[in-house]
């Protein structure tokens, strides 16, 4: 614990931890002092001079090295002939600081006066209008009126695209340098910067697309000014109109804290509809930021053409259609679930299914969970604590791409001096943070986590660490491999003293799932099915959130030959399509419910806007399902449903939705007269989750089970270990994870379509590419298991020539890593 | 008396390597590398009383003192950004007795055991970037630069870098970004270059006359220096004259030589049969001197050093003495000024960067006389409200002309806001 330093700010004695900057020592005691370029989760840099303010230090004696006092006995100060900047000044001993002097007032508010000078003034047309720093700030420490003449103004572009989805307004910008150093030091993306000098500086960005990151909204949110603003939002809602409603994100298992502002809009008939996603403020979780993905994928498909509904009677008709079916089957009716289901889905759907004899199995394809519920961060774990003497490995993950605010919190552990190991087959965003990068051939995951600890460098790393967190991923992985690959990464946490694998916080395995729930339904006892298609043959199938039949021609063949299949969604996908009975549910933005992140954090999130007329919520589809086949579940609310799960699940003990609402104070401070944001979007009002209690080697009710159900086939078997050499003309194909995928949520998010297209298709190493007679863009066949897909292809020159990397969900099935063929769709001219 | 600095002007043929060994050159730089040991360097160069010959005035031994013992390695920087308005005297140097010079900057990278020197020169001086660079050619190809310096362990290695053309270059900060090849933008300090300094080690930043001060003082001793100049102002200063006198130039002068003789004995006074009315003894970053019958023998005896030009209520900087005649009004001489560092502010902070756009306009208008009184005023206000808040000192300099002038030369205003 840092030396605590008393200082007075205009006369209130504080005492703060050694190496604080007087403005956040001034915060915590209350006091608020104008800032733009300052933000507490950047270095100072003392450019906008927005916050001075008087500093005067005691006198001290030379030759006594004590304090000078004055006759009345109080130490002697000396004060500066300059005001200094608060934000880059750090507190000291005995130090005096006034922020409200005349001398101090006058400072602030010359600054401000300069700063109007150059800006447009344009806040009756302006987005920031309403929650602007500039604007707050002039109300409370800025002039009356302008000196400056309005003809003389500077005047600079407006609408300037510097990328597809955020907008800059170079006459609005006060170079204040928040959005450059937040994509250079935060997001480890440094795509902006500024150009020109004096009155012309401009932002500009450096990549190509422009402004090619993908925390690009971020910097809407931090800019003080409205120079920055998204595609989606801008000119779309004043703030002061929007109401504000908190919720999880659901892209990915990170769980971001959000708030979805919603306004009344004719076009929704005078409801609700919502305007924007912002982070929520949780600094366990997601701190201030949030990923392009949650922002403008987040929520746009509420509103997507393809929305299923059906009016009360049909879906009354839906519903005792479907009752039917399932109760005739009975044991020989199958459950199909995707990890978008809440916790109250999960739990109702796991009830109805024991009491109906049928079989409920989650959808994925990421194995591993009977170790993740097991070796899991216990409560009290923040990944923002982790730092000097503290190990995190990622193995077979792209974090980058498949759940960006843990590679921003990994990056940031990795600065505060925690060890960071990367392990994958192919180079990934994260490396370049990373203490030790490993690479490894695809197919030799396992044997590269077991030799871990035999490595030297790594070895002691991971031994003599004070926290071990492990991500594991399914990069190049289906289920038999993550399933291995998570046995593996346990048995590191079991080869470690007592004291490293007993519950205790920031110690833990982590599972990169792909879907926001995936954690909640393993701790419930939910698995995968090792051969789904063999299991729904003549089966009666209820499927929730997913498309089994959109992802995999397989499936959709295997459910042609089930009995029946009930396909329940928000959205219309190949399923429901196939389906011969469809239930429209509820979109997570419309309903209540809680998930539970990877980290294991159950969090709330609250409707948003009312549920579209025809949909209902999934657990309310479910109950009412099961009272149609005789069985009385709970289905009147999300809270009820969580009061049964906190009795009958162990992990779950203890939990409520009130303590899931609670809130703490926070650091930094966010709001309260503008200083780091002038908006209500970062407040936290709606609670900051609770993590899953965890008692290691017990296994909740069914795991054991499904220990038996993942034996992995010999084929698969046969594959391990030796790593997965392809012969002659063969690639190997291996399954992979981009951010922008095609998933049901996502591909709706109309502004993401371009992003969404870059990653559509299979990448090669250009000299492989070469080697096939391809370029990049052109056509290419892949064979896979006697099919033959066609696709465009990408060029990646940090992959082996060997592979050939298929994004999930364009439409090649590729479950599990195969060899495959590649060939033009045209042959290549001859030379 | 025999020039110290601007040697090549008794020495013709001095930029020629064997002409300056004949001359006694690399004699400081031999003495230093074999019989002195680094902190006797630092301790002769502290007694001489060396000053900071880039505008600050900071004792250079001083300043070497400061590098930390336990951070490496540690870097020399030589400031050839010379882009003070009214400053060529860096540039007479490095044309005319670049081996001085070059060993000027060896002697201080051996002093606080630098490796490594950069000489960062600015982008117009192209022609001279070459040449220097062909002079560090030289003298590594003789044995003066590059390892073993006569057969010793040290080496010392030159490197040249050339600026893009911005005075803000010219702040030891912003030189260290731009040598980084980032932006040329002042850093925030602390910390300083001495502890933080260039790729974030410890680094001395001094000027090219400065360095080349230094053969001299190691080879004849601080004493021998001292017998130039005044006590806190030891040694000789290149003045660089211009404006209106009959002769400008460059002006190699004992610190503490009176302006009486630098303007009129060597600068031959103003041509024309006109008055002197005003001196910026610091380029266009002084603040004016007002010259009139009330004064004119005070400031005319006024000593030019450090601690005697304040006297005047100006500085004397980096003694690029700026002369200005009754036939040039101030009002268009700050509006000169506004336009420059207009110009050249970086734009990092905001008072330097909206002040001076805002002064740009009020000096444009107020010299067409397209204002009124209280404009003056308001041009006043602006700078005042500038002063004192800026990221670094360009933002206070873009000051010093504006409120001298307004304060001391009222009537120039009075006439073009035609109130008078
Ligand atoms: C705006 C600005 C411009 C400057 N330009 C120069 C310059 O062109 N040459 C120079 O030697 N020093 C210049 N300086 C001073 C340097 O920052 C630094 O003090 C000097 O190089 C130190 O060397 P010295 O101690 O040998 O004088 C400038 C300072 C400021 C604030
Ligand atoms: S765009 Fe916004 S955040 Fe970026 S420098 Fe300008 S004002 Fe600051
Ligand atoms: S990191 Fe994940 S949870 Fe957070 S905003 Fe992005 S997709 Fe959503
Ligand atoms: S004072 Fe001017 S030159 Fe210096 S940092 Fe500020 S804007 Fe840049
Ligand atoms: S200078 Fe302190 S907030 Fe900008």
């Amino acid at each position: 614990m840092a030396k605590l330093i008393n200082l007075k700010i205009n006369g209130k004695p504080v005492s703060v931890p050694e190496g604080t900057m007087v403005v956040d020592a001034a915060k915590k005691a209350g006091i608020d002092i104008p800032v733009f370029c300052y933000h507490p989760k950047m270095e100072p840099v003392a450019m906008c001079r927005q916050c001075l303010v008087e500093i005067g230090r005691p006198v001290i004696d030379r030759a006594t090295g004590q304090p000078v006092l004055e006759e009345n006995g109080q130490p002697k100060l000396q004060f500066g002939p300059k005001l200094e900047t608060s934000c880059s000044t750090p507190v000291s001993e005995g130090m005096v600081v006034i922020t409200d002097s005349e001398k101090a007032r006058a400072g602030q508010r010359e600054i401000l006066e300069l700063l109007l000078t150059s800006h447009p003034l344009d806040c009756p047309v302006c987005d920031k209008g309403g929650e602007c720093p500039l604007q707050n700030l002039t109300m409370k420490f800025g002039p009356k009126e302008s000196r400056f003449l309005y003809d003389e103004k500077h005047h600079a572009e407006k609408h300037f695209p510097l990328g597809d989805l955020i907008f800059l307004d170079r006459e609005r910008c006060i170079q204040c340098a928040r959005c450059v150093r937040f994509q250079s030091d935060i997001a480890g993306e440094p795509v902006l910067g500024f150009s020109q000098r004096g009155r012309h500086t401009e932002i500009v960005t450096y990549s190509d697309p422009g402004f090619d990151s993908v925390f690009s909204g971020n910097t809407t949110d931090i800019c003080p000014v409205g120079a920055l603003t998204t595609a989606d939002f801008r000119f779309g809602a004043r703030p002061w109109e929007l109401k504000s409603s908190a919720s999880i994100c659901s892209q990915c298992p990170v769980g971001c804290n959000v708030t979805f502002n919603v306004r009344r809009e004719v076009k929704a008939g005078g409801g609700y509809v919502i305007k924007r996603a912002m982070p929520r403020q949780n600094e366990q979780v997601n701190e201030i930021w949030m990923c392009d993905k949650g922002r403008f994928a987040g929520y746009q498909y509420t509103e997507a053409d393809s929305r299923l509904k059906l009016d009360s009677p049909e879906l009354d008709q839906a519903l005792s259609q479907a009752a039917v079916k399932l109760a005739e089957s009975a044991s020989q009716a199958v459950f199909l679930a995707g990890g978008r289901l809440s916790n109250e889905d999960f739990y109702t759907l796991k009830q109805f299914a024991t009491r109906l004899g049928a079989k409920a199995y989650l959808y994925t394809r990421h194995g591993g969970g009977e170790y993740t519920t097991r070796y899991g961060l216990a409560p009290g774990s923040n990944l923002g604590n982790l730092g000097k003497g503290d190990t995190v490995l990622v193995v077979a993950s792209d974090l980058y791409h498949e759940a960006p605010l843990w590679y921003l919190r990994l990056k940031a552990a990795a600065k505060r001096g925690a060890t960071l190991i990367v392990a994958n087959a192919r180079a990934t965003k994260l490396d370049e943070f990373a203490t030790f990068v490993i690479r490894y051939s695809y197919g030799d995951e396992v044997e590269t986590v077991k030799s871990l600890s035999s490595k030297e460098k790594v070895g002691e790393a991971i031994k003599n660490t004070h926290h071990l967190v492990i991500f594991y991923g399914a990069d190049g992985l289906g289920l038999t491999g993550t399933t291995a690959l998570a046995q593996a990464c346990a048995d590191l946490f079991t080869s470690l003293p007592v004291s490293q694998t007993a519950p205790k916080a920031n110690n833990g395995l982590i599972g990169v799932w792909s879907t926001p729930n995936q954690q909640g339904a393993l701790e419930m006892g939910f698995a995968p099915c090792a051969d789904l298609a063999a299991e729904l043959k003549d089966k009666t199938v209820y499927i929730l959130a997913a498309d089994p039949a959109g992802d995999d021609p397989t499936l959709a063949e295997a459910l042609k030959g089930a009995k029946a299949v009930i396909a329940q969604d928000i959205l219309e996908t190949e399923t429901t399509r196939l389906a011969n009975i469809v239930l429209p549910a509820a979109a997570y933005t419309e309903r209540e419910g809680t998930f539970t992140s990877g980290e294991r954090r159950v969090q709330r999130f609250y409707p948003a806007v009312p549920a579209r007329p025809g949909t209902k919520a999934d657990f309310a589809l479910i109950a009412e399902l099961a009272k149609r086949c005789g069985i009385d579940l709970e289905g009147r609310s999300a809270l009820l449903v969580m009061n049964q799960i906190v009795a009958n699940e162990p992990a779950f003990s203890g939990i409520t939705y009130a303590k899931l609402a609670e809130v703490t104070e926070q650091w930094p401070i966010i709001g309260r007269s503008d200083l780091f944001y002038g908006g209500t979007g970062y407040e936290n009002k709606q609670g900051l989750g609770v993590t899953l209690s965890l008692t290691p080697g017990v296994s909740p009710q069914g795991r054991d089970k499904q220990a038996t159900l993942l034996s992995p086939s010999p084929a698969a078997k046969e594959m391990r270990g030796e790593g997965l050499r392809p012969k002659e003309d063969e690639l190997l194909a291996v399954p992979i994870t981009k951010l922008y995928d095609n998933g049901t949520t996502v591909a709706p998010a109309k502004l993401l379509a371009a992003h969404i297209a870059r990653f559509d298709g299979v990448f090669v190493n250009p000299a492989t590419a070469k080697k096939y007679g391809l370029e990049n863009g052109s056509q290419a066949r892949v064979s896979l298991n006697g099919v033959t897909y066609s696709a465009s292809v990408l060029l990646d020159e940090s992959i082996s020539t060997g592979v050939v990397l298929i994004p999930r969900s364009f439409g090649i099935p590729l479950a599990e890593p195969a060899f495959v063929l590649l060939t033009a769709l045209e042959p290549a001219q001859e030379a | 008396m025999a020039y110290l600095l601007l040697r090549h002007r008794d020495i013709p043929g001095l930029e020629n390597i064997e002409i300056y060994k004949q001359n006694g050159g690399f004699r400081a730089l031999e003495k230093a590398v074999t019989t002195l040991q680094p902190k006797q360097v630092v301790e002769e160069v502290k007694a001489s009383g060396l000053r900071g010959r880039g505008g600050a005035g900071f004792p250079t031994g001083v300043k070497w003192s400061f590098l930390p013992d336990t951070i490496w390695p540690h870097y020399v920087v030589c400031n050839a950004d010379e882009s003070e308005p009214g400053t060529f005297k860096d540039r007479e140097i490095m044309e005319g007795n670049p081996y001085q010079f070059l060993e000027g900057v060896a002697l201080a990278c051996y002093a606080v055991g630098a490796a490594e020197g950069y000489i960062y020169i600015r982008g117009e001086y192209y022609p001279i970037a070459k040449q220097i660079e062909a002079c560090i050619a030289e003298m590594e190809k003789q044995g003066y630069l590059g390892d073993s310096l006569f057969g010793t362990q040290t080496s010392i290695r030159l490197k040249v870098h050339l600026g893009a053309g911005a005075y803000i270059c010219g702040e030891e900060t912003a030189l260290l970004e731009s040598l980084e090849g980032k932006r040329g933008q002042p850093r925030l300090r602390p910390p300083f270059p001495a502890v933080v300094g260039l790729y974030g080690k410890p680094t001395v930043i001094n000027n090219v006359e400065t360095l080349t001060n230094l053969p001299f003082i190691v080879e004849h001793g601080a004493a021998a220096f001292r017998e130039f100049g005044t006590e806190k102002s030891p040694g000789v200063k290149i003045f660089s004259l211009s404006g209106n006198v009959e002769r400008p130039g460059n002006y190699e002068l004992p610190l503490g030589t009176p302006f009486r003789e630098l303007i009129f004995t060597h600068g031959g006074g103003i041509p024309n049969g006109r008055k002197l009315r005003a001196i910026m003894p610091a380029g266009a970053s002084s603040s004016i001197i007002r010259v009139d019958d009330s004064n004119f023998d005070r400031v005319m005896d006024t000593p030019m050093d450090y601690e005697s030009v304040p006297s005047l209520g100006s500085m004397l900087g980096s003694a690029s003495v700026i002369v200005i005649d009754d036939a040039h009004p101030i009002d268009w001489v700050i509006k000169k000024t506004i336009d420059f560092f207009q110009h050249e502010s970086c734009g990092k902070c905001t008072p330097c960067r909206d002040g001076n756009y805002w002064m740009k306009h009020l000096t444009t208008r107020i010299h067409a006389g397209k204002a009124i009184a209280a404009d003056v005023k308001l041009l006043d206000n602006v700078a005042a409200q500038v002063y004192g808040k800026c990221l670094c000192a360009l933002g206070d300099f873009s000051t010093m002309a504006v409120r001298s002038a307004i304060e001391r030369f009222p009537e120039d205003f009075e006439k073009v806001t035609g109130n008078s």
